[in-house]
């Protein structure tokens, strides 16, 4: 007997092929904002160019009843041929591609080498007082660097948003519908 | 649109994009178009002009058109095609093509565009109509180039129809209507990664009906679904009711699907639905939804609605299973062919229900049933709304008749004492509650059975959205008929102002009402008053009998209520059933911000 329980919100990574053609994006993003479900990342790509496939990874978190609505809407647009949670099959492998810039002097400088070093971020670009770091990793990787960057100087962000992808032989997303 | 490459196909013919789209329509099987021209769509005007077997009806508003092509297809099953211009003429058909995304109904709009390149100049009538328009369709394409014309024309013609049934724009171009275009027939066209499932998974099936068979308190709660899903899937609604003598109830978008004269019908349920269909739902032990979708209108307090039940919900729409209600047996799949496995194992494995729970089950049915929830008293003199739609069902029984309504208390009050026997009968506005949809409706439905007898139940408010259409109905001698239960009132507003808001009507009274008679008069058609009971036989008669356009002016009680009723955010157990109980039926806090 079906009973309304609220469950709580969990993160789910949900990985889409949809046709790369204009108005595909806004169509994803308009389902979330239209019902005001939340994106937390978002990254899109081709990945196919013979075919015209491209792959959009969208991060969002929800009960279980809401991201399997979110699923079933995605799923029903004309342009999409394939819809799979990565969070449903298991642990899977979340990337995320951070530029870090640090202004400071001193200690700090050595400082944000150093954890740089660890966290194998590369400088891509430095002055006398800045750093621009390139570091790869999963998102809470980024998180914990931005967080021991942020204490060493002024700092300015950009990421890209997270790609992904399941574990192990299996492929998924490239059996499409048709 | 699908990338994949094409394997040198060879086009039939080529053509001006205008002739493709002609060519098309032709094609996918269209009759009938409604639409109304302007700049951006005058090549495609030309081309109509050219060709003797599409029939174009000239609306008078854009709104109407789809309204008109809604009408159609829910009367007929097939798809209704509108074409418009661009700017105004596309953000005119918004409310049509939202009404349309709300109640599932098959429709391809054409919109005309300013030249590719002067999209996004901010042109004379430019909107972005693919922007406009991309939640309130189902799809929607921008056609730039014109080798992709045919295949866009034929993929929206499927879309429109298969899976859960919608509205689909193509956006028109006024240069790709002038330009040497390919035309492909449809059985040549590309692939399209829209695939839905139809089938239902087997297994579930034959779960639920073995779930059904031991089912103590079991009720058949059937939607729209069916009406899409077609006449046979309703034949097989009945076949599977009279198998195991199950009750029936529908939904507004349902009725029709299962014929209101037979004994296991329980009318529709609701927020004004009958007592006995709510009762059951709430009680009942297994629930078979078919091609409903567990609506606010239906469900009432959601967390107190059928707390007991053992929900099996069939749909096509995967995103509508699971939505407002879990199902604990979901199967997705078109309502024919679920339908047809069910009763195919049901037969096989000799299933039989239980024969003295049901008979106790319908005891408490029949109890429930003999508090005559509709009754109402009808004095000799001032008509009652109820009293007029009931007359109107009863006059017309030998009738082939047809009806649209708009939104509003008559509206509940027709799908209360009006019966459908048959699908495709009923063309109401559910999901959106769209007033203005009834006379363009009834236009569209006309269009589609010339000889039959199509009535349009309306409010006096109601009728006034839309009613620049009786010049189009006048022009192509359509004998629509509109039957309006005038209160004077906004009759549904002013009941919940005065169930809700301390009987403060703020702005429900209709000033000014026009003579509605000379009105139909100075179109061209013609009309009756009934003031009193004594007229209201006559009026009907005149009416149906009458070859014109026609209105009839039926002057009722003027602050009847509608009752049964489930106030909002109540339960199906808390119904109201007449005016007397409203008194000690507060609507709690939040009801009071439902819709
Ligand atoms: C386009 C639109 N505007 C407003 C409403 C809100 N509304 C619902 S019922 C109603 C009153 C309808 O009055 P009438 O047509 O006279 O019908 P009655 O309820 O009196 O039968 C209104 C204003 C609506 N449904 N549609």
């Amino acid at each position: 007997m079906s009973s309304q329980k609220p469950n709580s919100d969990r993160r789910h990574t949900i990985a889409v092929l949809v046709d790369n053609e204009p108005g595909v994006l806004a169509r994803v993003i308009g389902l979330f904002a239209g019902r005001g479900y939340n994106i937390e990342s978002l990254t899109v790509s081709e990945v196919d160019a013979v075919k015209g496939y491209s792959r959009i990874t969208i991060v969002t978190s929800g009960t279980d009843m809401v991201i399997e609505q979110i699923k079933a809407l995605l799923d029903r647009l004309v342009p999409v041929h394939m819809v799979e949670d990565l969070t449903l099959q298991g642990p899977c492998l979340e990337r995320e591609l951070g530029l870090v810039k640090v202004v400071n002097a001193g200690e700090n400088r050595i400082e944000a080498l150093r954890i740089a070093d660890m966290f194998r971020a590369r400088a891509i670009d430095s002055t006398l007082n800045s750093f621009v770091f390139e570091l790869t990793g999963s998102p809470k990787k980024l998180n914990a660097f931005i967080e021991l960057m942020s204490g060493l100087g002024e700092t300015e962000i950009t990421r890209g948003g997270v790609v992904a992808m399941a574990r192990g032989s299996g492929i998924g997303l490239r059996n499409a519908k048709s | 649109m699908t990338g994949e490459p094409h394997i040198a196909r060879k086009p039939s013919e080529h053509l001006s994009g205008a002739g493709v789209i002609v060519k098309a329509l032709q094609d996918q099987g269209v009759e009938v178009i409604f639409g109304y021209p302007g700049g951006a769509v005058l090549p495609l005007y030309d081309e109509l002009f050219k060709t003797n077997n599409l029939r174009h009806i000239l609306v008078r508003h854009e709104q109407a058109a789809v309204h008109a092509a809604e009408g159609y297809a829910r009367s007929t099953g097939k798809i209704g095609v509108v074409l418009v211009t661009s700017g105004p003429g596309a953000t005119n058909a918004v409310t049509g093509l939202t009404d349309a995304l709300m109640d599932s109904i098959p429709i391809v709009c054409l919109t005309g565009q300013v030249p590719t390149h002067l999209i996004g100049t901010d042109a004379f009538q430019e909107a972005d109509t693919t922007g406009i328009t991309r939640a309130c369709t189902k799809h929607n394409y921008l056609v730039k180039k014109s080798e992709e014309l045919s295949d866009v024309m034929h993929e929206a013609f499927y879309v429109a129809a298969n899976g859960r049934p919608g509205p689909v724009v193509v956006d028109l171009p006024k240069d790709i209507l002038f330009a040497d275009a390919p035309y492909f027939a449809p059985q040549d066209v590309r692939p399209c990664a829209y695939q839905p499932k139809t089938n239902g998974d087997l297994t579930k099936i034959e779960q639920a009906a073995e779930l059904l068979a031991k089912a103590q308190r079991p009720i058949i709660y059937g939607g729209g679904g069916l009406i899409n899903s077609g006449p046979a899937a309703c034949k097989l609604l009945q076949e599977f009711a009279e198998l195991t003598g199950f009750p029936v109830t529908l939904t507004l978008m349902g009725l029709g699907a299962f014929p209101a004269s037979n004994p296991n019908f329980l009318g529709m349920l609701g927020m004004h639905g009958t007592y006995e269909a709510n009762l059951a739902m709430h009680n009942c032990d297994v629930m078979l939804n078919i091609g409903a979708r567990f609506d606010d209108r239906v469900t009432g307090r959601i967390d107190a609605f059928s707390p007991r039940a053992t929900k099996i919900h069939i749909d096509i729409d995967q995103s509508s299973i699971n939505k407002n209600v879990l199902a604990d047996i979901p199967i997705l799949g078109d309502a024919e062919r679920v339908l047809t496995t069910m009763i195919d194992y049901w037969k096989k494995k000799k299933l039989s229900p239980r024969v003295d729970s049901l008979k106790s089950w319908w005891i408490e049915i029949n109890s429930w049933r003999s508090k005559e929830c509709l009754k109402f008293e009808q004095d000799d003199k001032i008509i009652k709304p109820q009293f007029a739609i009931k007359r109107l069902f009863e006059k017309t029984q030998n009738r082939d008749v047809f009806i649209s309504t708009e939104v509003g208390q008559h509206q509940m009050w027709a799908a209360q004492y009006f019966g459908f026997d048959k699908p495709n009968r009923w063309m109401t506005s559910g999901g959106l509650g769209t007033m203005g949809y009834g006379l363009p409706a009834a236009m569209g439905t006309q269009v589609a059975h010339p000889d039959a007898l199509v009535i349009d139940i309306a409010g006096d408010a109601s009728i006034l959205m839309n009613m620049q259409e009786f010049s189009t109905i006048i022009q192509y001698r359509l004998p629509v008929k509109v039957f309006i239960i005038n209160n004077q009132w906004m009759g549904m507003v002013r009941q919940w102002q005065e169930l809700n808001h301390g009987s403060r009507y703020s702005q429900s009274y209709t000033e000014s009402l026009p003579d509605f008679i000379q009105l139909a008069q100075s179109f061209g058609g013609t009309g009756m008053v009934a003031e009193t009971v004594d007229d209201l036989d006559k009026v009907i008669d005149e009416m149906i009998n009458s070859e014109k356009f026609f209105i009839a002016d039926i002057r009722v009680q003027k602050e009847e209520s509608c009752f049964p009723m489930i106030p909002s955010g109540a339960a199906h157990n808390e119904m109201i059933l007449s005016a007397k109980d409203t008194e000690n039926a507060k609507t709690s806090a939040e009801g009071m911000a439902l819709v």
